[in-house]
């Protein structure tokens, strides 16, 4: 249908009065503790918004006619109140997909979840094995989602999303995902791995090679038909003539951006730290003011320029890659992409100050030390 | 991509009309799009 | 086309927007992008008329244009955006 979708890209660009979807993270409290996790999640936010101011926002999305949200947290389903919001949204006309690890579906949540409509859930998994999955996600956490699958199945729901986070050691079994994925009459998703939360740090022993990102691309091309890709690899485009399906733009804070669980909105999820914080829903003009009138979001809605990329061939099809991962590895927001395909992005990285930005949210529960002699202690009665 | 026909006498009735179709609907793909899950 | 009588399915949101619209179907998830004001007036119109031939001139749209926006609502309603509207019944 589309011929020339630059000028719709261009639009885009220049943001919209409302956003189409945006993510909404509804805790930071989490049962796992992934080592990439983008919200460093773990611990519950003692600030976080209570089941009235979250209406509040899903009024305001009604009004701005903001037509689906992308729940996810932490794991939103550790929410109390995450059933109501979920029937409160439908209520008000905003459809809802939500992310979860799958810990709290069961049979029963299973069959309440497939009677309801204008929901669509993604399952989150990272190997297409206990081994490769559990490395990342925490041991269990592979079986956990497949049971929780196999409830979704069995109860009816229809097609499910399976996400998937791409890492160097799960990138052989893209093959595999989708076998998975058809086996359960759900869809696939692959997912770019940013160095936000805590994948600053095992971002670097995580991120796909520059010959797996090769691999990535051709996967895309040859077998990427109804795979979704959250328009994540649009920096891939530059490996080749043939782009990869999607609008292959940011959309940060022009048509999408992240409500947090203490209600800051940033431009994305992938970027929660001060340089890319919005605003609050709790201000004065609540969400709606935020995404109109945000001094960040005007700035993001400029004309971006192309900066250190402006003399490469590539950058109308990479668009010079993607600010959180510029960002959080320490590049200037114009420079070039940390996984630039033509290179560019290792030597910027050498050139980047040691002072990283770190991630300001850190909802991480706290290590346990392991004592390294545990003295026998008896108290017995005298 | 359409390709404009070189004007001449005869042709240019087609090429006008080629000239003038506009593009009016477009869908995209929403898949979260790039900045959410 | 011209002769057809379509309507918006009731699952379509349509959101304006300074350059046309944004229609987005709650079944089926797809979003369009009506790119000029004209089209979605010619949308909106729709209902009001028992031709898609009425709706284009009650909107005043150029009959040059006629063809544009015969590809437009046939791609709508094969987007399932679009129906042909049931024909009122006389007793």
């Amino acid at each position: 249908m589309s011929a020339n979708p630059s000028r719709l890209v261009e639009q885009l660009k220049g943001g919209l009065d409302a956003p189409i979807c945006l993510t909404w993270e509804l805790t930071y409290a989490c049962n796992l503790e992934c080592v990439h996790c983008l919200s460093s999640s773990g611990r519950r936010d003692p600030r976080e918004l209570t089941t009235a101011e979250a209406k509040a926002v899903l009024d305001e999305l009604h009004d701005l006619q903001v037509f689906y949200i992308n729940i996810g947290g932490g794991e939103p389903m550790i929410r109390r109140d995450f059933f109501e919001l979920l029937e409160y949204s439908i209520g008000r006309g905003i459809g809802v997909k939500f992310s979860t690890n799958g810990a709290f579906i069961d049979a029963a949540k299973a069959r309440r979840l497939a009677a309801m409509e204008y929901l669509d859930i993604q399952i989150s998994l990272d190997g297409t094995d206990a081994v490769t999955n559990d490395a990342v996600r925490g041991e269990g956490s592979y079986d956990t989602a497949i049971r929780a699958m196999n409830h979704l199945r069995d109860a009816g729901f229809g097609e499910f999303k399976i996400s998937v986070v791409v890492t160097r050691h799960n990138v052989d079994q893209l093959d595999e995902f989708k076998a998975l994925a058809d086996s359960f009459g759900a869809q696939l998703r692959i997912t770019r791995m940013r160095p936000s939360g805590r994948g600053a740090d095992s971002w670097h022993d995580l991120h796909p090679t520059n010959a797996q990102q090769h691999q990535i691309y051709e996967w895309l091309l040859a077998h990427g038909d109804n795979v979704l890709t959250g328009d994540s690899f649009f920096h891939l485009n530059a490996l080749g003539e043939e782009p990869l399906p999607g609008l292959n733009m940011c959309g940060a804070g022009r048509v999408v951006c992240l409500i947090d669980p203490i209600g800051d909105v940033y431009a994305c999820p992938f970027v929660i730290h001060d340089e890319f914080k919005a605003g609050s829903v709790r201000d004065l003009g609540g969400f709606g003011q935020v995404w109109k009138h945000s001094e960040l979001f005007a700035e993001l809605r400029e004309p971006q320029s192309a900066g250190a990329c402006t003399s490469c061939g590539s950058y109308d099809a990479c668009q010079g890659g993607c600010m959180a991962a510029k960002f959080f590895v320490g590049i200037p927001l114009d420079g070039p992409d940390p996984e630039c395909v033509s290179g560019h992005g290792e030597a910027a990285m050498l050139a980047a100050s040691a002072e990283r930005p770190r991630p300001m949210m850190d909802h991480s529960k706290p290590v346990r030390v392991a004592t390294p002699e545990r003295i026998p202690v008896t108290i017995g009665r005298r | 991509m359409e390709e404009t026909a070189v004007a001449t006498d005869t042709d240019t009735e087609v090429a006008e009309n080629e000239l003038v179709e506009e593009l009016l609907v477009e869908e995209i793909s929403i898949d979260g799009m790039c900045g959410v899950y | 086309m011209l002769d057809r009588h379509l309507e918006l399915d009731p699952q379509v949101a349509l959101r304006p927007e300074p350059f046309g619209a944004l229609a987005y179907h709650y079944g089926n998830r797809k979003l369009i992008f009506l790119k000029h004001p004209d089209m979605v007036r010619v949308v909106q119109a729709l209902g009001d008329h028992d031709t898609l031939a009425d709706t284009l001139r009650s909107c005043e749209i150029d009959e040059t244009r006629w063809p544009s926006f015969e590809s437009a609502l046939a791609a709508l309603t094969e987007s399932e955006m679009l129906h042909e509207r049931q024909p009122v019944t006389t007793g």
